[in-house]
Formats: C-alpha cells, structure tokens, sequence
C-alpha cells in the first residue's frame, strides 16, 4: 500500500534545473533513503515535498490526497513531519517546552481560554507535558528536559528534533541527515530509534551521508546525481549499480 | 511549597502595589504610580508581540489612542457610559488589529515595524484632523467614570489619587494574570516557538500566519485599555496619546526591562516613568542621563534588566 508518492517533482532555481523528473513511493513501515552526492538535490527534493518550497512541475500525493505545495502546517495535520539539516530547534525554550510544541495539534484550542487559564487549557497543557515528557525518557533526554535547548550537545539536539517530530505522530516522516555530525555512539542510537519508528507503521524518509547507516536501516533507496534519479531498488542492488559508482566516485573512476 | 514563577511574579506585583503607598510623601506620589501602572499595561502587550512572537510595532500609541478618544467620544455622542467605551475601545481597536494585521504581518522586522509605523501615523492623523469630532490637537475632556462616587456611597471614600491608583493597579494585575497564563498556553508557546524558528514552528502544524495575528490583536486590546484609562484619570485627552513619540515609549521601556518577560516589561515601564520625575532635579541634564541609563543598560544587560539580572543571580546560585 502506497501512502506518499512523489510524482515528476522538479523545480528550478534561475533556469538551472536543480531537482528534474524525480518520482518515488513510501508505504507505512519502509525506510526510504535519498542519496547523492552534494548539491545533488536532496534536501531541495525534501523542501519539495515537506511544502517549503513550491515544486516547478509534478506531483505529491499523501494517502490519495494531492498535497502538492501544500503549506507545511495543513500537511502536519495529514500526517507528514520533517527534521533539518541545519537544526531548527526553539532555542530560548526548554527541552521540554520543545517537544511540547510538537503536540501543537493536539493541545492548541482557543486563545481566550489560554488567556484565562481555564480549567479546559489546563488540561490540554497537562496532557501534552506528559506525553513530551514520555518521549524525552524514550530519546533519553529527560535529564535535560529543563533545560535551555540552546545549551544541548549536537548529537543532543538532533535527537530533540527527533522527539519533536515523534510528538505528532506523523504517518509520513522525513529525516534530512539526522546523523549528521555524531559520534558513532550517537549514530547508533539514531539507527536503533529510526528503525523502532519504521517498525511502528511510519514511512520514514531519510537523507543521509553516512551509507554505512542507509544501507543497514533502508528498505529501499533512490539516487539522485545532478537533480535527477540516476538509480533506485534495494541497498544490495544500488550498490552494485555503475551509475550509482560514477555518481559518487566520477566517471573517469567507474570506467577505468 | 515552591511558588512557580508566575505566581511569584503576580504576588511580588501585588505586595508592590499594596505596600508602595506607605512610603508615599504626598498625595502626587498616586498618579505617578497609576501613571507607571497605565504604561505597564501597553508595555505587557509589547512583550506578548514583540517579546514572545517577535514581531515588532512602531504603531501601537494607535491603539492607545482609539482606547483613549473612544472614553472621550463614545459617552457624549452615544450615550454610552465610560466603562461600557472602554470595551468599545478595545473591540475597536482589536477589529482594527485584525484587519491591518491580515496584510501587514506577511512582513518580517524591519519592514514590519515601518508599516506599523504607518499604521500608527494614520491613527494619529485622523484624531489631529477630524476636528468635527475629535477637536484636534487641542485636545478634549473626557467625562467621568463615576465608580469613585459608587464606592463612596458604598462607603470606601477614596481621594481621586487614591481611586485611581488601585484602579490601574488592579488593571495592570489582570493584564499580567493573563499574560502569564498565556505564556505557558499552547498559544504562548507557540508563538515563542514561531519567534524561534518559523519554518520548524510550521512543521510543527502551527499557523503561523494565525497566530502572529492573535498576538496582534491581544497587544492591541492592551494598549487599547491602557488608553482608556489614561483618558478617563486624566479626564483630558489630546492626539499625542496615538503619537510615535509614545509608540517608541512602549517599545523603549518594554526592551530596557527585558522584553521576554512580563516582570521585565512592567519594571521597564516603571523606571522609564519614574527616572524623568527623579532626574528634573538635574534639569537641562535630565534627557543626557536617562539617554546614557538607557545606553548602558542595552550595553551591559542585553536582554533588559530583569532577565539578565536574575540570570546572574541564577548562576550565582550554581
């Protein structure tokens, strides 16, 4: 069962294609990862999907529904969440407060009972505390959960977007290099929680650079060289793939 | 039993303005204090806007102004009675919000604080021109609120010092309750999120666009009751009430005291209200201190002097 599909996306930036004709399909419970050598179009394809950016040509369809370019907020209330490569994390808020933000949907109701306190927003806020708080003591971040997210180690704030994203339970995940710059502990870590995510019945997309990870966790994987899928299928099968080679090694390599 | 901040916050406001009048020499002392109460308030609007959504008005003292003309306006040509104009007022001046909002909030710092600049401007010109009705700059009276001899009757006699001093104490305690109780809301926190990062605020499922437009409109109510009040104690009213010199004000004394926090805000309001009275004994000198405190204090206390004050007594501790 299908539930996003990427249909013909492309988009262009002052005339240079910078992704062309990309098209893909994630089911509930795949990890579906997007390679590529830099500037290749990953997170631009990701930007693409998750609403920020407006695609050119092309289509995405979450669970039958067209949501192309639709605005990132009305796409989280359909299931879809994402993290980013350079980390936006609430940074003047708690930890706690952070992951409480991702229950947004779910505890936001009208302003004049926030203003007044009343006994409806106490509740709504109560629940949501107690649910960022179960996710931080998933992620192992509930020693910090006080503090100031600004103060967090890297490997840390990438794990509190994580639990940020986790808070809404999205069907539909997209992860942009979320091992990025950790330790090889933490890279562990973050391959144990993205599988227990996909176990879980979310499709996870995934952009990353360490393959030594994408190909351990991913059910399926599409390359992207130059803005364009140069190769797609099983890690076993895109290793091998001579485009996939010249990609990441150059041509004059491959052919020699 | 640790009190949380806000409680403490709320309790410290009104042991301050419970026990402030003891030490007071004279009589004059209440209307400075209802005077700093009446800025407090505007100011506590400042920090919801600016200081949790991180939007910034140029513009407010427009709203100010509708709250004070409609006290002024409202009870002679209507028939309304002056309480009833303050809501006038504020429902004015928050359909008004909604309205300039909408367009104006697609802009980001700068550009938003010129068109809110703009907003206030226009404001400002139509109660200096339209002298049909609001006189112009001159100025006009505004009539009596009439509680004071209601709880004289009652039998609390209270000079009008007195009256009005706990009067916009009591106003200023509401306003802080409810933004406290909005900062830790799901509103609040969104908007300090969407100050933070609005792309991350966005995939989070916040309307972003909505909820910078709720910030508007509460700060608006704000300033708008804060000018009522004005009017009302003052029992005259000119065009400066809605004029950029008071818009700065807000803004000034809502960033000296820390913009990110209600405490901050309101001490802010205080000092920027009370240091003039203190530094006429310098005279011509007055302006070149109060430039210099403020000066320093943006140079050495960055986040205003309440947040960056308790944050040393906080490392202190550790």
């Amino acid at each position: 069962m299908t539930l996003l599909s990427i249909e013909g996306l492309g988009i262009c930036f002052g005339g240079i294609k910078a992704v062309h004709d990309v098209s893909f399909a994630a089911s509930p419970g795949e990890v579906v990862s997007v390679i590529g050598p830099n500037g290749a179009g990953k997170t631009t394809l990701f930007n693409m999907i998750s609403g920020v950016y407006r695609p050119g040509s092309g289509r995405v369809v979450l669970n039958g529904e067209d949501v192309t370019a639709m605005s990132p907020h009305l796409l989280a209330r359909r299931g879809m969440c994402r993290t980013f490569q350079n980390l936006q994390v609430f940074q003047t808020m708690t930890v706690l407060e952070n992951v409480i933000a991702g229950f947004h949907l779910q505890e936001s109701g009208d302003v004049l009972s926030d203003l007044l306190n009343l006994p409806a927003a106490r509740r709504r806020a109560k629940d949501a505390e107690a649910g960022a708080r179960e996710l931080l003591r998933r992620l192992g971040l509930e020693r910090a959960a006080e503090r100031e997210a600004g103060s967090l180690s890297y490997g840390s704030l990438k794990r509190l977007e994580i639990a940020r994203a986790m808070a809404l339970k999205p069907k539909v995940l997209l992860l942009d290099e979320p091992a990025a710059g950790c330790n090889a502990v933490e890279t562990e870590e973050i391959d144990h929680l993205i599988a227990e995510i996909a176990a879980s019945g979310v499709a996870v997309l995934l952009v990353e650079h360490d393959m030594k990870l994408v190909m351990r966790i991913s059910s399926h994987i599409v390359v992207l060289d130059h803005g364009e899928k140069v190769a797609e299928g099983d890690p076993a099968t895109v290793s091998r793939n001579p485009a996939v080679i010249a990609a990441y090694l150059g041509a004059d390599d491959a052919a020699r | 039993m640790r009190l949380t901040p806000k409680s403490a916050t709320l309790l410290i406001l009104v042991a301050l303005i419970a026990l402030a009048p003891v030490f007071f020499p004279s009589g004059f002392y209440y209307r400075v204090g209802a005077l700093v109460f009446v800025n407090a308030l505007a100011v506590t609007g400042i920090v919801i806007l600016t200081g949790w959504a991180g939007q910034i008005s140029l513009g407010h003292a427009g709203f100010a102004g509708i709250g004070a003309y409609a006290c002024a306006l409202a009870p002679v040509h209507w028939g309304i009675h002056p309480a009833l104009s303050v809501l006038l007022g504020a429902a004015a001046s928050a359909v008004l919000a909604w309205l300039v909002g909408r367009p104006i909030l697609r802009l980001k710092g700068y550009y938003l604080a010129v068109a809110s600049l703009g907003m206030g401007i226009l404001i400002s010109m139509v109660l200096n021109n339209e002298r049909a009705l609001t006189r112009g700059p001159d100025g006009i009276g505004v009539p009596e609120l009439g509680l004071r001899a209601v709880l004289k009757d009652a039998g609390l006699g209270l000079s009008n010092g007195q009256f009005w001093y706990f009067l916009c104490g009591i106003a200023l305690v509401v306003g802080a309750w409810a933004a406290l109780n909005l900062r830790d809301s799901a509103t609040g926190r969104a908007l300090r999120a969407l100050h933070g990062s609005e792309v991350a605020a966005r995939t989070v499922g916040m309307d972003v666009a909505r909820l910078k437009l709720q910030a508007f409109v509460i700060s608006a109510v704000y300033a708008s009751v804060s000018g009522s009040l004005l009017a009302l104690q003052n029992r005259f009213i000119t065009p400066d009430v809605a004029g950029f010199l008071h818009s700065v004000e807000m803004v000034t004394m809502a960033v000296l005291g820390g913009v990110g926090s209600v405490a901050g805000g309101i001490f802010g309001a205080a000092v920027l209200t009370l240091l003039p009275q203190v530094l006429t004994v310098l005279a011509e000198y007055e302006q070149l201190v109060l430039g210099a405190v403020m000066v320093l204090v943006m140079i050495f206390l960055r986040e205003g002097i309440v947040p960056s004050m308790l944050r040393k007594g906080r490392r202190r501790e550790e």
